[in-house]
């Protein structure tokens, strides 16, 4: 055999072995995540998580997400459609990987306003003013306060609340957990604990189906 | 004639060798971090800086065989090679995690994975760069007889 052959057919078996690794990996991920889910199901979901959707809903959509991350906003309305596409049947779950700098200020501002009852409302300001405060390279999260108003809160307040030491913990527990199911990038979904088998939309959109199907 | 041939075909064998090793190491990295998604620190950087175009030029040098990939191919694999001895020293804590450079991000000395105990990461691409010096010296030392 000429040696030109013996170093394609090398190179292209070993980028071969390397897909078949992957494959191989994401297999056991999946199985490992989903065992995972039927047995400690509060990693995905604790006591104060914030949840919005039906009581009866029998899909937990988990996000993972930092307000600062623009792919959490991007992702926002999708979630939202998906929602209202199965009325009902969807319950979104928020957790905090707050990786961003400044992050976890917005993560405290969040969870004071769920005293005054305008959680989503603040999340939507967050992410649709996003641009202002939380740009790579110069974030400025103090620029959310001239935003906070148009999600109806009082900011007195929020300035007092958002020093409750129960945050933390709240912050400390999400990033726990987020480092358990080894979500490294925001937003990380998870699906009655599968996690997406790569990273999109359309990803996302059939996790939920396969989920939606298996359980009505 | 014949023996002349042997004597190339032994020397392909040996550049052969080296580019597989370069190429796993290569691949293996790049599972590392694309798929497990372990974030490479700076060290490991300057590891693959040295690493990923071995994979390359041994590639041409095997294609048409030219010996004298061997005189481009070791300062690079040497060079890879001081990096790897660092980090490895600094993984098994030889030297003092005080004097790391990368005080931020990701730490270069806090171990992410151990296979069967004792293979960690630096020492895999100790191994290989290892392993491709000394095949290069061997091959360097009989084309020069």
């Amino acid at each position: 055999m000429k040696k030109q052959y013996i170093v394609l057919l090398t190179g292209i078996c070993l980028i071969l072995l390397f897909v078949f690794g992957v494959y191989l990996y994401k297999n056991h991920q999946i199985k490992k995540y989903g065992f995972m889910a039927q047995k400690n199901a509060s990693t995905f979901i604790r006591e104060y998580s914030q949840t919005l959707g039906s009581e009866d809903a029998k899909i937990y959509l988990v996000k993972f997400t930092d307000p600062g991350c623009e792919t959490c906003s991007k992702f926002h309305p999708f979630v939202k459609k998906l929602m209202s596409i199965y009325q009902n049947k969807i319950k979104l779950v928020i957790r905090y990987a707050p990786f961003h700098k400044g992050a976890d200020e917005m993560v405290k501002i969040l969870e004071a306003s769920r005293k005054q009852g305008k959680y989503w409302e603040t999340l939507e300001v967050m992410y649709e003013s996003q641009g202002y405060w939380a740009s790579h390279h110069d974030p400025q999260p103090q620029r959310i306060w001239k935003f906070l108003p148009k999600a109806g809160l009082d900011l007195e307040k929020i300035r007092v609340d958002m020093n409750d030491p129960e945050i933390e913990k709240i912050i400390k527990q999400d990033m726990a957990d987020a480092k358990t199911l080894n979500v490294t990038k925001t937003p990380g979904f998870f699906v009655n604990g599968r996690p997406l088998p790569s990273f999109g939309y359309n990803q996302l959109q059939e996790v939920v189906e396969s989920e939606i199907i298996a359980n009505y | 004639m014949t023996n002349l041939d042997q004597k190339t075909n032994a020397n392909w064998t040996i550049i052969f060798i080296c580019w597989i090793i370069a190429f796993v190491s290569t691949l293996g990295s790049l599972f590392f971090s694309e798929i497990m998604e372990l974030a490479p620190c700076s060290l490991c950087w300057y590891q693959r800086i040295f690493m990923f175009p071995l994979v390359i030029m041994f590639f041409v040098g095997l294609f048409s065989f030219d010996k004298s990939i061997i005189k481009y191919a070791l300062p690079i694999a040497i060079i890879g090679w001081g990096f790897a001895f660092y980090h490895y020293l600094l993984y098994s804590g030889f030297i003092p995690e005080n004097l790391q450079p990368c005080s931020q991000g990701i730490s270069c000395s806090e171990t992410y994975l151990d296979l069967f105990g004792f293979l960690t990461i630096p020492l895999l691409s100790l191994i290989s760069f290892t392993i491709i010096i000394a095949l290069l010296f061997v091959s360097k030392r009989r084309l020069s007889k």
